[in-house]
């Protein structure tokens, strides 16, 4: 799955670390979310939704 | 979130160390602590039994507090690495029973084979997400 997470991180002047910590990950999933090798969790994803204010599609693409 | 995960690791660090040293206490203790005393040797093989539940308690409780890549990291692992204990051990059973090998099957072998795979399958699981 393809994501936009790392350009809207970026956006909001958040390191990774940042995010982990909002999110209640370790920096390492974030890493690997960003790089599309991992793809999150449900409550994950909404906790990111809520964050940047985006729905999930939009932050989430399936990628077929 | 670091600051609970390093409580969690240290309690899980201590419970491992004492189970290890009650282990040792209760292996050699018989023969050169109490000279095979009818009480005290149940007794130390009780409280390293007692002591080895709280480690895994210890472990439990560490591993719910991982993050879903974590855990997923690490069912990976366990799942390698109990497939490959079934397998080595039935092997190495085997060529104890054939005669293939000289010595006795040890469980100290196996226990050790156990805790290399899964230190080994936990690193690569973990590079294969960076």
């Amino acid at each position: 799955m393809k994501n936009k997470i790392r350009e809207l991180r970026t956006a909001g002047n958040m390191t990774q670390e940042d995010l982990a910590e909002i999110i209640g990950v370790s920096r390492q999933t974030i890493n690997a979310i960003e790089k599309g090798k991992f793809d999150p969790s449900l409550p994950t994803a909404f906790k990111m939704s809520k964050l940047f204010k985006l729905p999930i599609e939009q932050m989430f693409f399936f990628d077929e | 979130m670091k600051l609970e995960r390093n409580k969690r690791i240290k309690k899980l660090a201590v419970w491992t160390w004492t189970w290890v040293a009650t282990m040792a206490i209760a292996t050699f203790g018989p023969e050169f602590i109490w000279d095979h005393h009818p009480f005290l040797t149940p007794f130390a093989i009780i409280v390293n039994f007692a002591n080895g539940i709280l480690m895994i308690l210890a472990n439990r409780d560490l591993f719910n507090h991982f993050d879903e890549l974590e855990k997923k990291i690490h069912l990976e692992s366990l799942g390698i690495t109990l497939g490959l204990a079934v397998i080595f051990g039935m092997s190495y059973s085997l060529l104890d029973t054939t005669n293939l090998i000289r010595q006795d099957a040890e469980i100290s072998i196996l226990v050790m084979f156990i805790g290399l795979t899964y230190l080994t399958s936990t690193l690569i699981n973990s590079r294969r997400y960076r």
